[in-house]
Formats: C-alpha cells, sequence, structure tokens
C-alpha cells in the first residue's frame, strides 16, 4: 500500500534517540505538572517555548504534545488521592475516583484511569492516523472563504465552551485579533498600530504573549493564597485492578473512547467536555445510578479514558486545517510558527515526517505513561509535597530568562510582563486568556482569508453563502452567535411577568 | 524541578502542609486557560455547552445531567477565593474594553478602512473594534449581574510585590546582570510572599540562581547579561 509507508516513515523518526529522550521528557514533564495542581498544560507548554527554538521541529512537537497528553494522566493521581483536580479535564473523576480512595481502593481507581487513558488515546490515535489525511485532502481544496467561515467559527466556539461569561470570552478573543493587527500590513505595507516603535514594526510575537498570559499571568494570580493545605496522601497498594473491575469498566472504556474521540475533533470541544459528556452518559446508561460518587468504578474509567482520547483527537482540526480547537493547541500552533511550519492541509503531503512523527510519537508515548503510572504512582505522590512556594519562583525566572533567549532581547522580558499583568487582571475580572491567545494565532490568517475573499466576491458579503463549506459553516457560526441572545430575550420576557421584583433582588 | 535544599526540607514539609492554613503560591486551582477546574467556574465550561445555543451535537448532555455535574464541581471547588467584584468594578472592566474599543476605532479610521471592494489596512480593525464595542456596551448593561469577576482584596498587595520584583528584574538586569537580581526575586517569593524560613529562602534562592547560571550561561552560552 502506497499511503502505508509515510506511516512506517514516521515510526522511523520517533524512533530516532533524540526523539525518543524528547518524546520521554515531554511526558514526564506533563505528568509531573498534571500531578501538581497550579499550572495547566498550555502554561507549562507557554513556559517552555524557548525550548522549541533550537531543536527540531518534529522533536519540539514531539515533546510539547507529550505535555499535553501526559498532563491527562498525572491530574488523575491528584484528584483520586487529595480531592483536587491537577487539571480540569479531571474534575469529574474526583466525584467516583476520591469516593474509591476513601473505601481505600485508590490503587484500583488510578490502575484502571492508566489502562483507560491508555485505551482512549490508542483508539483515539488508530482513528487518527485514518482520519486525519482524509480531512486534510479534502480541505486541499478550501480557499480563503472557507478559511475566513473556520477560523470565525473556531475562535466562536472555543469562546463559547471557555470560562466565564460568554460576551467576555468574545471581547477577550476581540483584543486578540485587535493585537494581532498591530505591525506591517501584509496588504498593503502600512504600518499599523505601532506607535513608530521599531520593536513593534514586525507586529508582537507570539512566544512573549503566550507566556504572558498563561504563564506569568497564571502565576501572579497564584500569588493570591486562593488555596488549602494539602493533607499527605494516603498510601496507595494494589494499583492493579482485578479482574471484575475490568469487567465492569470495559464498556465505560470503550464508550469513553468514542465520545472523547468526537467531542475532540470539535473546536471549544477537547478534554474537560468530553470527560464531563463520558461521566454524564455512564451515569444515565447505569442500572443504578445511585453508585454514582460513591466509588464507581466506571465514574472513574469513562471521564480518564476519554479525556485522554479528547486530547489526542484534538490534534486533528490544528494538523488537518490549521485551526486550533482549544487554547493548548493554539500554543503548539504558535510553536510551530515560530518553527517555519504553518500547519494546514499541505502539511501531511509536504511534511509527512512531521505529521506522522508527530501522531506515531503519541503510541510510544502512552506506552510510555501507562509503564511510568502504574509503577510510579508512589514516586507521583511523594512529588506532591514539594511546596508549591518554592516551585513559584524557579518558574518565573525560567519564564524571564527562557523569554529572554528567543530573541536574546530585554524587550521581550517587558513583553512578557505586561502581559502576564493583563493575564492576571483578565482572570480577575472573569476573562478566560484563552479566547484571547487563539484569536491572535488565528488573527493574520483570518484578516488576510476575509480580504481575499472579499476581493473574489467583489465585495459583496452574501458571496460566502454561493459557496457550500463556507456557507454552512457561516450559518453555523450566525446561528451559535445570535441564539444565546435570542434565548436570553425570551427568558427575560417569560420572567418578566411573574415574579419579576423577586428575580431581580436575587441575581443583584 | 525540585531544587537541591527543598529535599532536605521535605519531611516538614507535609507537616507545614497540614498545620498552615495557606502556602502562597500553593494553587488550588487547576491552571491556566484552558483548565479552570478548581476555581470552581470549569462547570461553566460544560454549562455554556448544554444549551442548544452550543455544540452542534451538545446533546449528548442532558441538562439536568449536566446541572448535577455543576453541582459537584462547584463541591470540589471549595476554595479560597476572594469575594465576587461589586458593580463598580464590573462597569470599569467594561470601560476600559470599550476605551481599547474606540481607540482601536480612531486608529482604523485613520488607517483608511477602505471599502467592500477593495479593503484598506484599516478594514479588519475597524470590523473588530465595531465588535469590541458591541460586547463592552453588552457586558456594561450587565455589569450589576455579573458574579464572575473577583474583588481586588489585601490580598492584591501580594501580587502587587510580586510584580515589583519583576519590574526591579528588568530594570536592573542590562545594569548589573542577571544573577543579583535573579537571587533577590526568588528571595523576596520565597521569605516574604511564600514564608518560607530564613535558611530555605537563602539557599534556595542561591541554589536555583547557581544551576540557572551553570544552564545558561556555561553550558547554552545564552548572550543573557551576565555580572560574572
Amino acid at each position: 500500500m502506497d499511503s502505508l509507508s509515510p506511516v512506517l516513515d514516521g515510526f522511523l523518526v520517533v524512533i530516532e534517540p533524540t526523539n525518543l529522550l524528547y518524546c520521554l521528557i515531554g511526558v514526564v514533564i506533563g505528568m509531573l505538572i498534571g500531578v501538581l495542581p497550579g499550572l495547566g498544560p498550555a502554561a507549562t507548554i507557554a513556559i517552555l517555548l524557548p525550548l522549541t527554538i533550537g531543536i527540531e521541529p518534529v522533536t519540539s512537537i514531539i515533546m510539547l504534545a507529550g505535555i499535553f497528553y501526559g498532563a491527562q494522566y498525572g491530574g488523575t493521581i491528584t484528584s483520586v488521592l487529595l480531592k483536587l483536580p491537577g487539571e480540569a479535564s479531571s474534575v469529574v473523576t474526583v466525584f467516583d475516583g476520591h469516593a474509591m480512595a476513601k473505601q481505600g481502593r485508590a490503587g484500583t481507581a488510578l490502575g484502571i484511569a492508566a489502562i483507560g487513558s491508555f485505551v482512549g488515546g490508542t483508539v483515539s490515535i488508530v482513528a487518527l492516523s485514518f482520519l486525519a489525511p482524509v480531512i486534510a485532502g479534502y480541505a486541499l481544496d478550501f480557499g480563503p472563504p472557507e478559511y475566513t467561515a473556520l477560523a470565525l467559527l473556531g475562535i466562536l466556539l472555543v469562546s463559547t465552551v471557555s470560562s466565564g461569561s460568554r460576551p467576555k470570552a468574545l471581547i477577550a478573543a476581540c483584543l486578540g485579533l485587535a493585537l494581532a493587527t498591530i505591525g506591517r500590513d501584509g496588504f498593503t505595507g502600512a504600518e499599523r498600530f505601532t506607535f513608530d516603535n521599531l520593536s513593534l514594526a514586525d507586529g508582537l510575537d507570539f512566544v512573549p504573549i503566550a507566556m504572558g498570559l498563561f504563564g506569568l499571568g497564571e502565576i501572579l494570580y497564584n500569588l493570591e493564597e486562593r488555596h488549602r493545605a494539602v493533607n499527605a496522601p494516603t498510601k496507595v497498594s494494589n494499583v492493579w485492578p482485578s479482574r471484575s473491575d475490568l469487567k465492569q469498566s470495559r464498556g465505560a472504556v470503550g464508550r469513553g473512547s468514542v465520545i472523547g474521540f468526537f467531542l475532540g475533533i470539535l473546536p471549544g470541544g477537547g478534554a474537560v467536555l468530553a470527560s464531563l459528556a463520558a461521566y454524564a452518559i455512564e451515569k444515565r446508561r447505569a442500572k443504578d445510578p445511585s453508585r454514582f460518587g460513591k466509588g464507581a468504578v466506571e465514574g472513574v474509567a469513562a471521564p480518564e479514558t476519554a479525556n485522554n482520547a479528547a486530547a489526542t483527537s484534538s490534534f486533528i482540526p490544528l494538523l488537518t486545517l490549521g485551526i486550533p480547537a482549544n487554547a493548548t493547541m493554539a500554543v503548539i500552533f504558535g510553536a510551530l510558527l515560530i518553527q517555519g511550519i504553518t500547519p494546514g492541509p499541505q502539511l501531511v503531503t509536504e511534511e509527512p515526517e512531521l505529521f506522522w512523527g508527530v501522531i506515531n510519537s503519541m503510541y510510544i508515548g502512552n506506552v510510555l505513561l501507562l509503564v511510568m503510572s502504574i509503577p510510579l504512582v508512589g514516586v507521583f505522590v511523594r512529588i506532591l509535597r514539594v511546596r508549591p512556594a518554592i516551585l513559584a519562583p524557579i518558574t518565573v525566572l525560567i519564564t524571564l530568562i527562557g523569554v529572554y533567549t528567543v530573541n536574546n532581547n530585554v524587550f521581550d522580558i517587558v513583553l512578557v510582563i505586561v502581559f502576564g499583568v493583563i493575564g492576571y487582571l483578565m482572570k480577575k475580572c472573569g476573562f478566560d486568556p484563552g479566547p484571547l491567545v487563539l484569536a491572535f494565532v488565528l488573527g493574520s490568517l483570518l484578516e488576510s482569508s476575509l480580504r481575499r475573499s472579499l476581493l473574489l466576491f467583489d465585495g459583496d458579503p452574501t458571496g460566502f453563502f454561493t459557496r457550500p463549506i463556507s456557507g454552512v459553516l457561516l450559518t453555523v457560526f450566525l446561528v451559535v452567535l445570535l441564539l444565546p441572545v435570542v434565548q436570553a430575550v425570551r427568558n427575560r420576557r417569560r420572567a418578566a411577568r411573574p415574579a419579576a421584583a423577586d428575580k431581580t433582588e436575587e441575581l443583584v | 524541578m525540585t531544587s537541591p535544599s527543598s529535599g532536605s526540607t521535605q519531611h516538614d514539609a507535609t507537616q507545614h502542609d497540614a498545620t498552615r492554613p495557606a502556602v502562597p503560591g500553593q494553587p488550588g486551582d487547576g491552571g491556566a486557560g484552558a483548565s479552570p477546574a478548581v476555581r470552581g467556574d470549569a462547570g461553566s465550561a460544560p454549562h455554556h455547552a448544554v444549551g442548544p445555543d452550543a455544540l452542534p451535537d451538545a446533546g449528548v448532555l442532558p441538562g439536568a445531567t449536566a446541572a448535577e455535574a455543576d453541582d459537584l464541581v462547584d463541591e470540589v471547588a471549595e476554595e479560597d477565593r476572594p469575594p465576587t467584584a461589586g458593580p463598580v468594578t464590573n462597569l470599569a472592566t467594561a470601560v476600559v474594553t470599550l476605551g481599547i474599543g474606540v481607540a482601536v476605532l480612531l486608529g482604523s479610521l485613520s488607517l483608511g478602512v477602505g471599502t467592500a471592494e477593495a479593503p484598506g489596512p484599516g478594514t479588519w480593525p475597524l470590523l473588530v473594534a465595531i465588535a469590541l464595542i458591541a460586547l463592552s456596551v453588552a457586558t456594561a448593561v450587565a455589569s450589576r449581574r455579573t458574579t464572575d469577576a473577583e474583588a481586588f482584596t489585601s490580598r492584591a498587595w501580594g501580587v502587587l510585590a510580586g510584580l515589583a520584583t519583576l519590574v526591579g528584574f528588568v530594570l536592573l538586569i542590562d545594569v548589573i546582570g542577571f544573577e543579583v537580581p535573579a537571587v533577590l526575586l526568588c528571595f523576596v517569593w520565597l521569605r516574604f510572599l511564600g514564608r518560607e524560613g530564613w535558611r530555605t529562602s537563602v539557599l534556595v534562592s542561591l541554589g536555583v540562581v547557581a544551576v540557572f547560571y551553570a544552564l545558561f550561561v556555561v553550558a547554552l552560552s545564552v548572550p543573557i547579561p551576565h555580572l560574572f
């Protein structure tokens, strides 16, 4: 089979010792930050961006991807043992995972989570290997109108599912789009919003923005003593699940893989949504739903499988369409841009080594994680005792010095601090920085596609609806955008009639 | 990432953690924008997606179950959060974003907005500015009902102090290199923001900067300004 050879070449890329090493480094870092509550994968990947500058593109993306899916494994450990999810996508695991830990079955919970994660991740990679080239081939015909619609929809969906209120998430996205316009206009050469500052003439760099908003902003936010004491974890034993546990969670793992895979593909979907959906479905399907929350093994298996499957499949929109599906993918998108690679449908044909190297590295990464997570649970539990107060200044210094090493420029340190403050203020005021970073990354693509489309349609915006794909995507965009507004108006009208006074008082 | 000297203090660390109410920098929350879990608003992620307004196949999350999950998430998020911000803060936020919108609008007008047939450099900024202004007005209208913002309490002083060390670092690095500012920054964060002991703070600060020096200056020869 002709199409199989690039896949096999991809495996050759992965088993190069350097790549294996970076895959291992990636999954270990991912697992660590997953265990340590505090920095999420997006922040960690952002902070480590400078590290990727000097190394091969495929190697750096293998490492960053490893951090991302490794974090899904690690987040489970704290959820189960401490009732403290290390990652957002492990929040639902807390309910049954911690209940199991209280019954002395922590080991089983962790074991089943690791196995579920492995199965979910692997199923997702296999599906990714088949589906991604198909989507990429299809997307090769996409022109500027399709990309305009796709980028708009992607930004909107990510804003829709982000934390905080929707208008605020959209404001963050608009700010990202505005920041992306700083610098020279690609069409006319006009300088935009540079204030005659030479450092701004080429536009803002992605690295200080991502490091500032995600990394430093998060660290500053955590300085506000928003935490509670971590109790020494319970001792973990019996990590291997029994045969009956395995049998009981088989269905949950299977369904979790499928749900995770499909929710991961959707822009704005990703691991958090997948884990919640998988949990909800298991609870609904169960003969005795009251077991859930009291230590049902399916309640651990389903979300953990789904979040890993989703983490893997969320690479599909990035690698095939060039549209990141969530904040973490936006950072990886930025990492690819730094390497001089524009993700998109041409990636699979023009950079097959990168494409298949990254995908196939996930097989290895998942095996590494399974091997590490079951026997090494005790080690990771011990890591929890490192005080975050000690980690905070170290992370700060890594950020400040790291951003300097990108361009050897002190201005970048200033930028990272400025965006750190903006990130902190945004979090305080209820704005999720995720949509901002995503919109910033997609900003220039969106603008140039829009302008090309307008030229194509002779300035007639209805032209978008004359092409099937851009028409459908834009229709979905408008529905998603306008439906909540319509609903809000309708709800208000309904609420205005009975007990209007009570309602307003309650809300205030 | 564990510095060598913190290893010796790990034993009492566990006791500390159990007894001390607050270890600054100890994040009870899930992390970056992508993982807002423990802040309690992770619930908003599924919540938004539940409505028919959200993802095309959001039907998999039936409203009742998702709401339940929301409650459970809230339960997990028994975190020490500052009180929510008052209407003044919320209104001020909206005014700031409105101001940015107006500034972008004026900027795009001066750049030349062109026409739909021949878009100019200001066309796209103009569209973004209009969206920004409309959304800011919407949040201003809703500012009395907003609950997702946090009030700035006395804890914010710690953040301000942390920020001051960052600014100091940037101001000093060109003058005296990175080592001394880095040691000072690390020490302030450990001793005053993190309330670690004197001994730990001094040893960790020196140790960390020594490792950074060995890594960035000796091993990687990054041309970062350095004193020694």
